[in-house]
């Protein structure tokens, strides 16, 4: 009867062997929650790896200390609802690493608002700007004149 | 066949310490999961509101998510992108959205093309990113278990567990997922959960100068943004996919797709 049996041991053995390698290999955070087995799976120790992912942007209550003057500018112009590290990049390091953040002179970045879009249900269409950039003082960068923390020529 | 009595007594021996082993290697149950993982707040989840209104295609968004989660600045992929509408009075639509609109749009210029201001029937911008599905069809179809929902419904990638078979990528209506250039696994918007959990708002959300792209909590009533998803008329996007999409978009057209 033996010759019977012994493939039913075989398989036995083949399962035993997957949940010993399963307990080893499968990370002791997984898991399946309330939501069951089609949306519900879980993994903590990933939401934890993502939740402590390095932070870049700051924010600008934590460049005024050191930037006053930039900082009092640009809240008291028309360009206060523009967060200083979008021209600047991250903050993060700085000051120590990197020391200086870059500091984008190209017309294309007030360009990004600035070039006026003929697109009536856009809010695009009612910011100032030039239908014809390339006709207003080209090949000029726009801060030699306008000062982006301050834009509006002769004051406000 | 015959079965002795001693035989039958070893096989259900055998049968039950092979149950026994099964019972000892199994998966976390439901509400054994549950209770390992911590309820978190059942008060938090995350919603997220677009007025494509107020988008003027700047595509700061853009700019502030490649950089905020490391998502290599000139490779043609980003977690968040923004696609340019213009319908002409022909009826015909002109959609792009060059380099995920990560230098904005500057020009006049849909698809290349130029186009006569007069011609234009309406034109406007339409931010897009992970829609955070209540039923995730990338979470359904991976084979591995590397991506997953979190208890406040944002769906994460386990980049050391993810096999990059691409399943999820192929699976997800909104064309959201792609393969990361450096790490080779699926990579996705995440609403900057590194972020949100720490009270600040998603990269995104941050650099938007003009509020058009907005995250709340719905489970909380006076939430600004509960209370405009509650009472305006907003739309989602491939409603009819049945993913239910958590971003909600206000001035949506049906030439948007």
């Amino acid at each position: 009867m033996s010759h019977v049996w012994r493939p039913l041991y075989v398989v036995l053995g083949i399962v035993a062997a997957i949940l010993i390698a399963r307990f080893f290999v499968v990370p002791p955070q997984f898991g399946v929650w309330e939501r069951g087995y089609m949306y519900g799976w879980h993994n903590k120790a990933a939401e934890t790896w993502w939740a402590n992912f390095r932070v870049g942007y700051k924010g600008r209550e934590y460049c005024k200390d050191c930037h006053p003057d930039n900082y009092n500018k640009i809240m008291a112009s028309p360009h206060k609802i523009i967060e200083c590290e979008d021209c600047h990049g991250p903050a993060i390091g700085h000051p120590d690493n990197p020391p200086k953040l870059e500091i984008i002179k190209s017309r294309l970045l007030c360009l990004r608002c600035h070039t006026k879009l003929p697109y009536p249900t856009s809010l695009r269409s009612q910011l100032p700007g030039f239908l014809n950039p390339d006709e207003h003082n080209p090949g000029i960068e726009c801060v030699s004149c306008h000062d982006p923390h301050s834009p509006v020529l002769g004051g406000k | 066949m015959s079965l002795e009595r001693r035989q039958f007594l070893k096989i259900m021996g055998t049968t039950a310490a092979g149950a026994g082993m099964l019972g000892a290697f199994r998966f976390l149950e439901k509400g054994e999961a549950t209770q390992i993982l911590g309820s978190g707040n059942p008060n938090q989840k995350w919603v997220f509101l677009v007025n494509t209104y107020n988008c003027v295609g700047c595509g700061m968004c853009v700019r502030a998510c490649k950089l905020e989660n490391e998502i290599p600045y000139n490779a043609p992929v980003s977690r968040t992108w923004v696609e340019r509408y213009v319908e002409l009075n022909s009826g015909k639509v002109l959609a792009d959205s060059p380099m995920a609109a990560r230098d904005g749009f500057t020009a006049d210029n849909p698809m290349g093309k130029t186009v006569n201001p007069a011609d234009i029937t309406k034109a406007f911008f339409v931010p897009k990113l992970c829609n955070q599905c209540e039923k995730p069809p990338c979470v359904q179809n991976c084979p591995v278990g590397a991506t997953f929902s979190t208890k406040e419904g944002i769906v994460l990638v386990d980049r050391t567990w993810c096999i990059g078979c691409g399943y999820c990528i192929m699976s997800c209506p909104y064309g959201v997922r792609f393969f990361h250039p450096v790490y080779h696994v699926a990579e996705k918007c995440t609403w900057c959960y590194h972020r949100i959990t720490k009270g600040l708002k998603p990269a995104c959300v941050f650099a938007c100068p003009f509020g058009a792209r907005q995250i709340g909590n719905p489970q909380d009533l006076n939430d600004p943004v509960t209370k405009t998803i509650a009472t305006q008329r907003v739309a989602v996007l491939k409603d009819e996919y049945g993913t239910k999409p958590q971003v909600f978009y206000l001035g949506l057209d049906r030439i948007v797709r």
